[in-house]
């Protein structure tokens, strides 16, 4: 009998459980079908998709006023980083998964180049992007904003330590900058990727020099930009890590300030702007080849080459609008000056040599 | 309940996971692999060499070898004292122990750091004791921590296994040994060890395809020296676009799945005997043991689990103490603070929303689908079943990266659906479901359902009334797996999701891509909930008798 007993709680309590599952079901189902059917305009927006890397960020505010002059309703697809989103669109490239894409980078413009990817565009916005951005002259990808890999360093701890912060590239290998740098892996990281570039543009030939140096000079290498900063960097870590210098983004002392808690006003990290250790992205946005809605597609190119959306590309996406006119907000202004020399390496020796820079850096500093 | 083998009504019940696998899984797959090899300049510009090749298998192997004998260790006695104990202490030791399991890799990635990091709890706490003045301890990107990260994740395996092959062996041998005088040792030894060999082998099995396809701990927590094949699978596929190189690794890798559990299916079929509902409530037995030498153990054991829940435990008071020296509940409160205006990115809220919805659709899906193929593989001859049971185990061993450029190229219209990160979770759990349901389908005695026959039920009655009550804490189990399964899943999620229905792992993998103290804490704070969700799930479920030792 007791037996009994007990099976029937146990009956009565998974029957319970499940019938919790379906309600909530039921509930989840009505809820969002109710959602439908209240929100039927008369006539539908026309559907733009956008696709891009997952760091794509825009204003809610700034996007609404497209939709609303174009009586469209934009969806953004994230594909995963800058590579993976190029990737997936050549792979679907028969049968388009977007009508614009935002993202490509100059390290990947000559893939999505040569992969036929975009149609031309001579956007009449483009007359006020800076020349120097435009690096593809048949106009199928058009530059939309700028950023910078660079150094990032700890200014408190440097001053605590009573050691100058370091001034060029090559005094990181020596003895008194031993373990303080973290740099991530050119083949799994962005930024890795940048920054060894930016070391490749500056070294010429003697790049593995440089780079042996530094692995005998106890460099630490993770595999992403996020470990990098928030575990090891002292800054980003909130003081928990033990590396004072950082592979990041020129605009990560502004971000500093404007994600604080503490409501600090200074960054507790600041740029180092050393020549041969700054790498300049520019990000690409095209039209994408195939698309139903060319006439919407390129309204909304010209949109992202205007000045309401260029200026509001800064405190979303941490980097700066092509737009040589676009005002920019004061935190950039402040502390995030832009460096003056950035390393140029050809985007067609990038497409070409890549594959083989990264086995080489991973045999000087992995094996 | 009609059991005897018959290849025609397995194929019957095949049929719908059969076509769920194909949309899902067979058809991406098969596309991908297609278009690697006709596309042009997906190649390899770099041949890769026969060294190559066996370097990446050969780490693999070796490094899934090294955790699963560690776990296995670690696994089998606390299995052994799960075994002997009953009620509140089984419970929770089972509950907190499948934790981790259920963690997505990114949050266990921020839990080892916060353990053991250059300033982690472990260095602070030794820095302390010993009065040193430079942390002690440097064990981030160093094959010990891979192997801790893949013990802390699969022990739950090998301990709910384990124990429970042990609860269903036939005390008598037991108790005759004794009369004979064998002690508990030799009682260990000779008689349980052996019988418990198939479930050992199972449960190691499993371990062991686990960390062969690691790729989270391997790549946040090893770091590039420790090359899986499902990390240079996406080195290849992101970022060189060598699709050809990537699809032959992925093959090797989907083979060697196969191989795999081709011989877990033949250990396990091996060992499931029919068995009653009833002998579970049987009372502890006492374990021959005095007073103190319980004590001992169960704290040793206490302890163990401690031990083992640390990185967790550091995760969660860093979530209270990040930015503060004393306690502050403030990166929780942020969590209701929508203070920027972006599109397309929905609050912590409706992350939360959309993780609960996904999980409950993909616990709807995957469960009946895998109901069906437990009947499929337990009413099949032989022969069949033992191609069958691997088959639909097969998504455990695919790269997620691979499987995510197949989805792009043969999902059509549905390839941007919110509805496929659901069915993407189903695919991911239906292996799990199945492993739970699977032994109890099996032990199901046929002269029950004869019996019931005989008494004039028709099949659906004697489904409903002797089935289906048997079935329902196995069934339980699989529905609260599923869920839990969607809940922390990150990789397939990350290559379906539209970022306008973001999951709670997407929350937190999108937090830690931007600077700033605020984006870290929201971080932890998301990845704190997370885990307490799992945690609270894994108890209510051990609450239900019958349960704990159907998985």
């Amino acid at each position: 009998m007791g037996a009994n007993a007990d099976m029937n709680v146990a009956l009565s309590r998974i029957v319970g459980l499940w019938s919790g599952v379906l309600l909530a079901m039921g509930l989840a189902a009505c809820v969002s079908g109710g959602g439908a059917m209240v929100a039927s305009p008369p006539a539908e927006p026309e559907v733009l998709i956008l696709a891009s890397h997952d760091s794509f960020n825009i204003s809610e505010q700034v996007l609404a006023e497209f939709e609303t002059a174009h009586h469209a309703e934009v969806q953004y697809l994230a594909l995963g980083d800058a590579g993976a989103a190029l990737n997936k669109m050549l792979l679907s490239k028969e049968d388009p998964l977007a009508d614009v894409m935002f993202g490509v980078d100059n390290s990947f413009l000559s893939r999505a180049l040569e992969g036929d990817l975009f149609v031309a565009y001579a956007s009449p916005q483009l007359e006020g992007i800076a020349n120097d951005l435009r690096l593809d002259a048949s106009n199928r990808l058009l530059p939309v904003d700028f950023g910078f890999v660079n150094l990032n360093a700890d200014r408190a701890w440097f001053e605590e330590q009573g050691l100058p912060l370091p001034t060029s590239l090559e005094e990181l290998a020596q003895p008194a900058y031993r373990g303080l740098l973290v740099v991530q892996n050119p083949a799994t990281s962005s930024p890795g990727l940048s920054f060894l570039l930016a070391t490749i543009g500056h070294f010429g030939d003697d790049w593995p020099d440089f780079w042996t140096d530094l692995r005998l000079n106890d460099v630490l290498v993770t595999s992403g930009w996020s470990e990098a900063y928030f575990t090891h960097f002292t800054v980003g870590s909130g003081g928990t890590g033990d590396r004072p210098l950082v592979v990041s983004y020129s605009t990560s002392p502004p971000a500093d300030v404007l994600f604080a808690e503490d409501g600090r006003e200074i960054p507790a990290s600041v740029n180092l702007n050393l020549k041969g250790g700054t790498f300049r992205q520019i990000e690409f946005v095209g039209i994408v080849q195939g698309t139903e809605r060319l006439a919407l597609a390129q309204a909304f190119v010209d949109f992202m080459l205007g000045s309401t959306f260029q200026e509001d590309i800064p405190l979303n996406m941490f980097v700066y609008p092509a737009l040589t006119a676009a005002a920019l907000p004061d935190l950039f202004v402040q502390f995030a000056d832009i460096p003056s020399d950035p390393v140029h390496v050809d985007p067609v020796d990038i497409e070409q040599n890549r594959e083989l820079w990264i086995e080489q850096w991973t045999e000087i500093m992995l094996r | 309940m009609p059991s005897m083998p018959s290849a025609r009504a397995a194929l019957l019940w095949a049929a719908a996971p059969a076509a769920f696998l194909a949309v899902f899984y067979f058809r991406p797959l098969f596309r991908i692999v297609w278009t690697s090899f006709a596309l042009e300049g997906s190649g390899a510009s770099l041949d890769p060499t026969l060294g190559y090749w066996s370097r990446i298998l050969g780490f693999t192997i070796w490094q899934a070898a090294a955790s699963t004998a560690v776990t296995v260790a670690v696994g089998v006695p606390l299995a052994w004292w799960v075994h002997q104990v009953r009620g509140f202490r089984k419970r929770w030791a089972l509950g907190l122990l499948t934790v981790p399991f259920v963690m997505p890799a990114i949050v266990v990635g921020v839990a080892f750091t916060a353990l053991v990091g250059p300033h982690g709890l472990l260095n602070q706490i030794l820095m302390y004791l010993l009065s040193l003045d430079q942390p002690p301890l440097d064990l981030l990107h160093s094959f010990p921590l891979v192997i801790v990260a893949h013990l802390f994740y699969n022990v739950s395996v090998v301990v709910r296994i384990v124990a429970g092959f042990w609860d269903l062996l036939d005390r008598r041998l037991g108790d005759a040994a004794r009369v004979l005088g064998a002690g508990s040792w030799v009682r260990l030894w000779t008689i349980d060890l052996p019988l418990l060999l198939p479930g050992l082998l199972s449960a190691a099995l499993l371990v062991f395809l686990f960390c062969f396809s690691s790729f989270g701990v391997a790549l946040i927590l090893g770091g590039l020296e420790f090359t899986t094949l499902e990390v240079e699978i996406y080195r290849q596929a992101a970022s060189f676009f060598n699709l050809r190189t990537a699809t032959i690794l992925s093959l090797l890798q989907v083979t060697a799945t196969f191989l795999v559990m081709y011989l877990h299916t033949h250990l396990q079929s091996k060992s499931s005997r029919p068995r009653v509902l009833g002998v579970e409530s049987e009372p502890a037995r006492p374990s021959g043991l005095s007073r103190t030498a319980t004590l001992c153990l169960n704290s040793v054991v206490g302890g163990m689990v401690l031990v083992l829940l640390l990185p967790l435990i550091a995760l969660a008071l860093r979530s209270v103490t990040l930015g503060e020296s004393l306690l502050t509940a403030q990166h929780f409160v942020g969590l209701f603070r929508q203070d920027r205006d972006v599109a397309f990115l929905a609050s912590p809220w409706a992350a939360l929303g959309n993780s609960l919805k996904y999980g409950l659709v993909a616990a709807a899906v995957s469960v009946p689908l895998g109901l069906c193929m437990t009947y499929a593989v337990s009413r099949a001859p032989r022969w069949l079943g033992r191609w069958l049971d691997p088959l639909f185990l097969l998504p455990l061993g695919t790269s997620t990266v691979t499987l995510g450029l197949g989805y792009i190229l043969a999902m059509g219209p549905l390839r941007t659906s919110p509805w496929l990160v659901p069915m993407a979770h189903s695919l991911i759990a239906l292996p799990f479901v199945l492993r739970i349901i699977l032994p109890t389908v099996r032990g199901l005695s046929p002269s029950l359902g004869e019996a019931s026959a005989v008494l004039g039920a028709s099949p659906l009655q004697t489904w409903q009334r002797v089935a289906l009550p048997l079935l329902a804490p196995a069934l339980t189990v699989a529905l609260v797996f599923a869920f839990l399964t969607s809940l922390g899943e990150f990789g397939a999620t990350m290559l379906v999701a539209r970022p306008q229905h973001p999951t709670i792992p997407l929350m937190i993998f999108r937090s830690l891509g931007q600077p700033g103290l605020v984006n870290l804490g929201q971080a932890l704070a998301l990845s704190t909930i997370l885990m307490a969700l799992s945690a609270g799930a894994m108890f209510l479920l051990d609450r239900i008798p019958g349960v704990a030792r159907d998985f």
